[in-house]
């Protein structure tokens, strides 16, 4: 393959030295993993900044390093939306307002805390939707990392197994798989946790060299701007109306699209990431869980949006061919990053930046089974399989369930390779089911009256109001089938993330106006007794434990707006 | 958890940046290759800061701070 990067010897041994540690990690742990809490929910035992870096770097893992670039070279600044608009309130939010409960109720999960609050309905529609939109999504970011090895790392294979044809595809979904298999199996949620730290300071340092010869090539932050169109350089300025930047989308879409409904349907009721704040030690240093990732949060666009930008520059100076996706004239974004450090890296930082990426994806696909487990496990194995077993038994199921989701995996990442449209119709599903989920969460939390009726329905109203206003839309340029237009189109968007954004806002409204309408309707069914911990008018207000008000939630909520404020106005 | 997580990733990065900043030096005549990097010789320069943050993990580990007892 044309694109494969020359290693040296030296590349090799800091890959492998990667994933001694990574092992190493999960065997390290394995003595701790005594029962079911442990492996589960890591003891709720780790400190604010352990759980804080995982709860970033769970999110960073999987397509999210090659997607950012991919956008950056695409719409420019207005990526950074997704950072400081589409994730910081989100995360102020569940730190200040969401946490107390989720922590304090002692749900051992989101779809748990669902139960406590509403019924059982509501959580088996969220336990079952929730796990097996991880498995899936593990898959895919097992596919994406077996296609990038594929593409990179110059090792032929041609086998032959038990009459199996074995490619180098095969065996780099198959090893990675077993890396993260075995680490999982060892340790659990913390060895996922702890792996994601290390990931998190990996992709930094991986970064940060090929950004800084990257900026200083084509003249630094001024040679940049020089060789951009003004509309790839703002991030507000020009979403006075949807004509005047790349998205096609204006100020309201992004901030009630990507800052409110996506937002913090993702950051606040996802318990992939929700569960890095859970684990940690005290209700303090869950509540500072989110507020600690926000910080790092803030500036990884530098890290991963930057790149995209330096590359489009590049190509704007003649200066770099864009790759093109194979077979066609278009370009193919996707692959900005491996060519920088192609372009930049000599033999020795190659190899750290090959790494980087790998452990961003291996923990996309970590994250994804730790969630899976603990959902699996308490939603569905105990609660509506095997219920009353003793705690050492649902250990053993943990454990085994690691095993099932990891082969699920492993096939859903061969299934993503033969039928690429299959994958994007189940995404486009699982994008229908989380919308209007933080509407029943938003109405939960802080309106006691609300029934568990009306948040089933709600959820249900919300999924059907997403999949239709989907179906009667489509983006620019695109052909009816998964992009939308299946019910008819009746209005086209300037963009797909301006139909995603949109999609968002309708799920969420209907949802709202369901279980508000339902909840009139229907009686309380959860008394204030029953109810308390759980809604914000019933359970009695956190007294923060820190020593010294700098130390408060509070405070550091405050620097963390403040930041994203002031960054804002400087790239506006 | 009992183990710190300080420690592997302190031994990590001191590892790696320790095999950059040789594989720097050894490789720090060779212009041709470092051309790439505009003249920089980025092994060197990566390989030490990851020592120097590997050794600020140790450093700030269970390994060398005493744990309070409870």
């Amino acid at each position: 393959m044309e694109n494969t990067f020359l290693l040296g010897t030296i590349d090799w041994v800091i890959i492998l030295i990667y994933f001694v540690f990574v092992l190493g990690i999960g065997w390290a742990l394995k003595k701790y993993m005594k029962d079911a809490t442990a492996f589960l929910e890591a003891g709720r035992s780790l400190p604010a900044w352990v759980t804080g870096l995982a709860f970033i770097s769970a999110n960073l893992g999987a397509l999210e390093v090659i997607g950012m670039a991919a956008s950056g070279a695409k719409y420019g600044m207005m990526t950074v939306h997704f950072y400081w608009i589409g994730a910081i309130p989100a995360m102020i939010f569940l730190a200040i307002f969401m946490m107390p409960f989720y922590y304090g109720s002692k749900a051992r999960s989101v779809p748990e805390y669902l139960k406590l609050r509403f019924d059982e309905k509501t959580r088996g529609f969220n336990a079952f939707a929730f796990a097996i939109m991880t498995v899936f999504s593990s898959g895919i970011s097992m596919y994406a990392l077996a296609l990038l090895a594929q593409v990179i790392l110059p090792l032929k294979i041609d086998w032959n197994i038990l009459g199996l044809s074995i490619g180098e595809f095969d065996f780099y979904l198959v090893i990675s798989a077993m890396i993260v298999l075995v680490y999982m199996v060892l340790g659990g949620l913390t060895s996922a946790i702890y792996n994601e730290v290390l990931q998190f300071f990996l992709i930094v340092i991986g970064f940060a060299p090929l950004v800084f010869i990257g900026l200083s090539d084509i003249g630094g932050w001024e040679g940049l701007k020089a060789n951009l169109s003004e509309n790839m350089l703002h991030t507000w300025k020009i979403t006075g109306s949807p004509e005047d930047n790349l998205v096609g989308v204006e100020w309201f879409g992004v901030l009630m699209g990507l800052g409110f409904v996506l937002s913090f349907g993702y950051w606040c009721t996802n318990f992939l990431v929700v569960q890095r704040a859970m684990a940690a030690g005290s209700m303090s240093a869950a509540r500072k869980t989110p507020l600690i990732g926000a910080l790092p949060k803030m500036v990884l666009p530098a890290l991963v949006i930057i790149p995209g930008m330096i590359a489009l520059a590049l190509s704007n100076m003649d200066l770099l061919d864009l790759p093109l996706k194979e077979g066609t004239m278009e370009t193919d974004y996707d692959k900005v990053i491996p060519v920088l450090l192609l372009r930049y890296m000599p033999v020795g930082v190659l190899g750290l930046g090959l790494t980087a990426l790998m452990a961003s994806f291996m923990s996309g696909m970590a994250g994804n089974v730790s969630a899976f487990n603990t959902v699996f496990t308490y939603d569905i194995y105990q609660s509506y399989i095997n219920p009353n077993q003793s705690d050492h038994h649902y250990l053993r199921v943990g454990r085994w369930t690691t095993v099932v989701g990891v082969l699920v995996s492993i096939m859903t990442a061969y299934v993503a390779r033969s039928f690429n449209n299959v994958m994007d119709f189940l995404q486009l599903i699982f994008a229908f089911v989380n919308a209007p989920l933080f509407a029943a969460f938003l109405l939960g939390m802080f309106w006691k009256r609300t029934t568990g009726h009306a948040a089933f329905w709600g959820l249900i109203g919300g999924t059907i109001a997403a999949a239709f206003s989907h179906g009667l839309s489509l983006p620019a340029g695109a052909s009816v089938g998964v992009k939308g237009g299946y019910f008819g189109v009746i209005h086209t968007y300037p963009s797909e993330m301006a139909q995603n954004w949109w999609t968002a806002i309708f799920a969420f409204s209907t949802a709202l106006v369901i279980t508000f309408v339902i909840t009139m309707l229907t009686k309380r069914t959860k008394t204030d007794q029953e109810l308390k911990g759980l809604v914000y008018s019933l359970t009695p207000r956190v007294q923060d434990d820190s020593r010294y008000w700098y130390q408060k939630p509070e405070f550091l909520a405050v620097i963390v707006a403040v930041i994203a404020i002031v960054l804002s106005i400087i790239y506006w | 958890m009992g183990l710190d997580i300080k420690i592997p990733i302190g031994l990590m990065f001191g590892i790696l940046g320790v095999i950059l900043t040789i594989h720097g030096i050894v490789t720090g005549g060779n212009t041709e290759m470092y051309e790439q990097s505009l003249g920089y010789n980025i092994n060197l320069w990566s390989g030490l800061f990851m020592i120097a943050f590997g050794g600020f993990m140790l450093l700030t580990s269970t390994l060398v701070r005493k744990r309070p007892k409870k």
